[in-house]
């Protein structure tokens, strides 16, 4: 029989791949950078980085304003990513995608624009247990200001969402679903088109957080069909500081701009100021050019790659991860769900999360220890934090038996 | 013994070792002796902020010196605030507040330095020189 590993590397040219990302050929403390933590950002092909270069040597200019050449060419590259994005998860059109700062900054978007103006006193808006505080924080915020309620969809031990109980919450009052597609703290893909059954049912607006799962598998949100898709470009192997508000385009309509400023009006006198339309309303200000720029680039170096295939390897990866680990006397892996992407969250008994980390960084190994931002989940599985090894792509199964190794030296020197 | 004596003596302990993992080895050892913390006070109020272990310290002022007592819930962090209170312990309010500790980049814990590491040598340090500056008023 095949074992994972030679399945693994039949299916994919893994080496191939790694020389597209030059930080992965780096040294950390003296020893082969591992990069584990792809969950808290990925690494970027050097096609991504050339096209900032490349920006900032032949394109620089500001956008929507100018007549004159380069503010053309800026303009033309930036609305042509944006069109990109809108092709890569199948929006309706490009007037449908929203540049912001990331998922944060977008799910702040629907939150204080429809939800400060739509949301009444005991509306109520559901969330999951396993939510990253960017998909709770803003929607308590907005329930102070409006007396709307937030509601919250238990999980089991597993890490996978109780649909009896999703059954139960969502509501004749429930104005909003707004729920991660991945768990970044668990692993768990979430069967997001039940649970948007029942909020279609009531007639609730649905915003998905994908923020886990664009790095990892084809979205179309025309096939979802939810109101709202967010997503942050940097941990799709694009630049920090974009990010992707999808909104369906009656919905964009309709819904108030978020900030003022220049970009996002028609007109503007001291008297009366009318607003530009979609995207551009909730778009103030000069934007992150060059990253919109560059998220379109890691778009074309996604487009170039077999999905299944992609899918596969990342597959084995987290299989082979999983069986590694659990090999491992005192480990205990939290969030077993059946359907994952490969994000491995575990402790181990006895020992903090943060002495392990430290000295798997001390051998070259990036993994993310803490509560990752989800604090609700580490209450709910009652520990401080967990270890996180979060793979990409371009990982390895020899990085995990590197991994692996480095786990039994901690183990060894903190008894 | 004054407290360059103490960063002295911890300076050539740490001189035997030859490779990093000896050297963390010995550091969760000296972390094993440390004087703990009354586990009453284990509370937010001595908690030293750091996000991902958590660190109390209390301080006590007994004829004119400061001892320390702290705990962690992770063990490089314990055995870190061990060397700490091994050097400013017994030791008066004034001495603690003037001084510049210096040993810990002596023996390659430099990186635990960083203003930005979480639970970072730093804040336990600062938060020690707090106390003794509160005992000497
Ligand atoms: C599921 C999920 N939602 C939201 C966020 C926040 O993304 P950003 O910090 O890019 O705004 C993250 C990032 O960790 C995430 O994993």
């Amino acid at each position: 029989m095949e074992t994972i590993e030679e399945k693994a590397k039949q299916i994919f040219d893994v080496h191939a791949i790694r020389a597209d990302f030059p930080i992965l050929s780096a040294t950390v403390n003296g020893k082969p950078l591992v990069y584990f933590d792809n969950g808290a950002t990925s690494q970027k092909p050097k096609l991504v980085i050339d096209s900032i270069v490349n920006y900032y040597s032949n394109t620089n200019s500001n956008i929507h304003r100018g007549v004159h050449h380069l503010s053309q060419l800026a303009t033309d590259a930036y609305e042509v990513a944006r069109s990109k994005v809108s092709h890569f998860i199948n929006a309706k059109s490009s007037s449908e995608i929203v540049f912001t700062k990331g998922t944060t900054e977008a799910i702040n978007l629907v939150a204080q624009t429809w939800g400060r103006n739509y949301l009444k006193p005991g509306d109520e808006i559901v969330v999951t247990a396993m939510e990253h505080h960017a998909n709770i924080v803003p929607w308590q915020m907005v329930c102070e200001q409006t007396g709307a309620v937030l509601k919250v969809i238990p999980m089991d031990l597993n890490g996978e969402l109780i649909l009896e109980e999703a059954e139960k919450i969502i509501g004749l009052r429930t104005r909003m679903l707004a729920m991660m597609h991945v768990s970044n703290a668990l692993g768990t893909i979430n069967p997001v088109e039940k649970v948007m059954e029942m909020a279609r049912k009531v007639g609730a607006l649905i915003l998905l957080d994908g923020a886990q799962a664009v790095p990892h598998f084809k979205v179309d949100v025309q096939a979802l069909d939810c109101d709202f898709y967010v997503f942050s470009s940097h941990k799709m192997f694009g630049p920090s500081g974009v990010g992707i508000l999808y909104g369906k385009e009656r919905i964009l309509a309709e819904i108030p701009p978020y900030q003022g400023g220049g970009d996002m009006i028609k007109t503007v006198t001291f008297e009366k100021t009318t607003y530009n339309d979609a995207p551009f309303k909730f778009e103030a200000g000069t934007p992150n050019i060059e990253g919109g720029i560059a998220l379109g680039a890691a778009i074309d170096y996604i487009n170039e790659m077999n999905h299944d295939e992609v899918l596969n390897y990342e597959n084995s990866l987290l299989h082979y991860g999983t069986e590694a680990l659990l090999n491992i006397d005192g480990v205990r892996i939290i969030g077993q769900a059946v359907q994952k992407v490969p994000v491995i969250s575990f402790s181990i008994d006895g020992l903090h999360p943060y002495d392990v980390g430290f000295i798997l960084d001390k051998q070259g190994i990036a993994v993310r220890t803490g509560h990752h931002c989800a604090q609700p989940v580490m209450d709910f599985f009652k520990v401080p934090g967990t270890i996180r090894a979060s793979f990409a792509f371009y990982n390895t199964i020899e990085e995990i038996d590197s991994m692996i190794s480095a786990i039994h030296l901690a183990k060894k020197m903190l008894k | 013994m004054s407290i360059a004596a103490k960063e002295a003596e911890i300076v050539e302990e740490f001189e035997m070792f030859e490779d990093w993992t000896e050297k963390y080895e010995y550091l969760i050892d000296l972390g094993r002796a440390l004087p703990l913390i009354d586990e009453g006070l284990k509370t937010e109020e001595y908690l030293i902020k750091g996000c991902q272990s958590q660190v109390w310290l209390n301080a006590e002022l007994k004829e004119g010196k400061v001892f320390y007592k702290a705990d962690s819930d992770a063990q490089i962090p314990k055995g870190i605030v061990s060397l700490l209170v091994r050097v400013l312990s017994d030791e008066s309010p004034n001495e603690i507040v003037k001084t510049e500790l210096s040993f810990i980049d002596q023996i390659g814990l430099k990186e635990h330095l960083s203003p930005t590491r979480s639970n970072g040598l730093v804040s336990m340090v600062k938060q020690m020189k707090l106390y003794a500056l509160a005992f000497q008023s």
